[in-house]
């Protein structure tokens, strides 16, 4: 019986690590909620990751292993993924797809900026086509019909085309060719409406949530993980209650089926596959949090002081982590500093 | 050996081979547990039936992260739409006031059988016990209110194993338990009578494993109810509002210690707690003055 809780045990670990080895190449696309740099996640290989995919109802599969979860929408239209993973696995994600579906892959759809997400753009882009004619391939040529469509929000763009110098954030070839500005995109494929929506100021200031209408999916990107706490990108314009806005969209989108479970379901950024009902647990866990610490800033107190009451104390022995990429005192950090009044 | 004697010995195999195809399978020790079961409530009534009060952790293995779980809870969370239509978490629903009834799925060519399901009258919420030596799901599977699990005979005990579990609570006074936990369940039938020890083991919020036991009564008349749930809006309150009590705030904790003379340092429970010697110890723990009750002039 103890052997059933040590293995509990285990499985917490191996959700640790799967977070770390997901954020592991962010290199640069990733947080900085605290002044200080973040700890250096363990360097792993992407190319030894193993892939899995997983279905999940209707069109939609969930692919897991290659950093973020990948989402995969198949049908007679050819393949979307919502995501694209670590670069470097995309070798294997390609090899993944062509399990289901030998149709050309027409759309990746870029949850956030972060590298776990849009690393594999470039090389599953480039094994995937437009479906492009008329003034398009008139005006571009035939190389428009060369690659799979990216969309993403324009802060994805903005944030991957900006100079630090002399070179762009993020390699051309990795950029979004299209990107949306309004709080909604729609798109038809495989059968099915595919609604994209903006959150403003969640994850951070470029995040998508994309929902599958016929199959009754949604992929939400890191606006919800099971893994840990949310990753509140304060330096990408990321923000507590942006989070916790996208966590309550998500939960109005939903329809569960009987018991409030099932029905639709939820593929996270990061972690398990999962329904509305452990959406709503996350959702009460992360404004349960963000109420205490608005009180403590409501009464004066210094960031110091708001860590020392450990506000998230009864949640941490399941989403807090004292080493790594994203630890318990960034995300009270990055909540602290999204309540505070700005200066 | 003579010729008759060797024609008597011959038939008697034949008869008993016979007797054996009439009787089916060897007789084994399992106890098969289908059938329709009504709930005895002798053990935890208060529990079971009223519910828990407000604070009272007692006897729970609990740590510091489910205490501060639980002092923060707020009775009115359930009102939401979301959370009305929850089910019990398997490993809690043996304790609800529920009928329970069992039943056997039976491979049709070898007989064999390949699973048990259980059905609870509390939310129709229902379990599946897989018997054919199938594995557990990856990690990335879901979680479900019931589960997945697996059941094996040891004797005449139908034990249980499952993981995959949703959060759910472990007492519904806003104690947690979390889908990190994983469960047994040993299910013990004695002829009419149906007893099953529960265990929930969670590396988040127990220190140790937390047995709780749940008695039955065979009745064949037992015909179940359904349970249709319908969320609707209670209570009129702006979207993503979360009903919970800050910290220190929760001004009902001192009811159940007041209220029963237990004293407060008690009521918070942990491990110790479970054990009968903390008796003892209790006797030298203050405890709060008893509310003076009101007389009704009616």
């Amino acid at each position: 019986m103890r052997a059933l809780a040590k293995q509990a045990f285990e499985s917490s670990k191996n959700l640790g690590l799967i977070m770390m080895l997901a954020t592991a190449a962010l290199a640069g696309t990733v947080p900085s909620a605290s002044a200080q740099a973040p700890a250096a996640a363990p360097q792993r290989n992407p190319a030894d990751v193993e892939v899995h995919l997983f279905p999940v109802q209707g069109n939609v599969y969930m692919l897991v292993g290659a950093g973020g979860n990948i989402t995969v929408q198949i049908g007679d239209d050819g393949v979307l993924l919502v995501d694209a993973g670590l670069a470097g696995t995309s070798d294997k994600v390609y090899a993944a797809i062509r399990t289901l579906s030998t149709k050309p892959i027409h759309y990746i759809i870029d949850t956030h900026i972060h590298a776990d997400h849009t690393g594999g753009n470039e090389a599953l882009a480039k094994l995937g086509n437009t479906i492009a004619g008329g003034n398009v391939v008139g005006d571009i040529g035939a190389s428009a019909g060369n690659q799979a469509t990216v969309i993403a929000a324009q802060e994805v763009l903005d944030r991957m085309s900006a100079t630090n110098g002399t070179q762009p954030a993020v390699p051309q070839a990795s950029w979004p060719t299209e990107t949306y500005t309004t709080p909604e995109r729609k798109l038809y494929f495989n059968g099915e409406g595919v609604l994209m929506i903006h959150p403003q100021a969640a994850h951070t200031d470029g995040d998508t949530i994309v929902f599958f209408r016929r199959s009754d999916v949604i992929s939400t990107g890191d606006i919800f993980v099971t893994t840990g706490y949310p990753l509140v990108d304060l330096a990408r314009g990321g923000n507590i209650q942006g989070v916790i806005n996208g966590l309550n969209e998500i939960i109005e989108l939903s329809i569960p089926a009987d018991e409030q479970e099932g029905g639709t379901m939820i593929i996270p950024g990061h972690g398990r596959l999962c329904d509305v009902a452990d959406v709503v647990f996350y959702q009460e866990m992360v404004t349960i949090i963000r109420d205490r610490i608005q009180d403590m800033v409501n009464k004066g107190m210094t960031l110091e002081q708001v860590k020392a009451a450990k506000p998230t104390s009864d949640y941490d022995p399941r989403y807090g982590r004292d080493t790594g990429f994203w630890t318990t005192d960034m995300f009270v950090e990055a909540v602290y500093k999204s309540l505070s009044p700005k200066k | 050996m003579g010729k008759v004697n060797r024609v008597k010995i011959a038939g008697g195999l034949i008869a008993l081979l016979f007797l054996a195809a009439l009787t089916g399978r060897p007789a084994r020790a399992q106890q098969d547990p289908s059938g329709e079961w009504s709930p005895r409530f002798d053990e935890d009534w208060e529990e079971r039936i009223p519910g828990p009060e407000i604070g009272d952790y007692l006897g729970i293995p609990i740590n510091e992260a489910a205490r501060l779980r639980g002092d923060s809870w707020d009775a009115t969370l359930v009102e939401l739409p979301e959370n009305q239509c929850r089910a019990h978490g398997s490993d809690y629903g043996w304790r609800g006031p529920s009928n329970l009834s069992i039943w056997k799925e039976v491979d049709k060519a070898s007989q064999k059988v390949i699973a048990y399901h259980t059905h609870l009258s509390a939310y129709g919420a229902e379990q599946t016990i897989w018997m054919d030596g199938r594995p557990h799901p990856p990690d990335y599977a879901p979680h479900t209110w019931a589960g997945f699990s697996t059941g094996k005979w040891e004797g005449d005990i139908l034990v249980v194993t499952t993981t995959h579990l949703k959060e759910n609570w472990l007492r519904r006074n806003g104690l947690p338990r979390s889908d990190l936990a994983t469960a047994s369940a040993h299910i013990m039938r004695h002829g009419n009578y149906l007893t099953v020890a529960a265990t929930t083991y969670d590396p988040v919020y127990l220190t140790e494993p937390f047995m709780r036991t749940s008695d039955f009564v065979y009745n064949p008349q037992q015909a179940m109810a359904p349970w249709p749930c319908e969320s609707v809006d209670e209570v009129d309150r702006p979207a993503g509002v979360v009903p919970a009590h800050l910290p220190g705030q929760n001004t009902f904790l001192n009811e159940f210690p007041a209220n029963y003379g237990i004293p407060p340092e008690a009521t918070r429970g942990g491990a110790e707690t479970m054990y009968p010697e903390y008796q003892i110890k209790m006797k030298t723990m203050k405890t709060l003055p008893r509310p003076v009750k009101k007389v009704s002039n009616r």
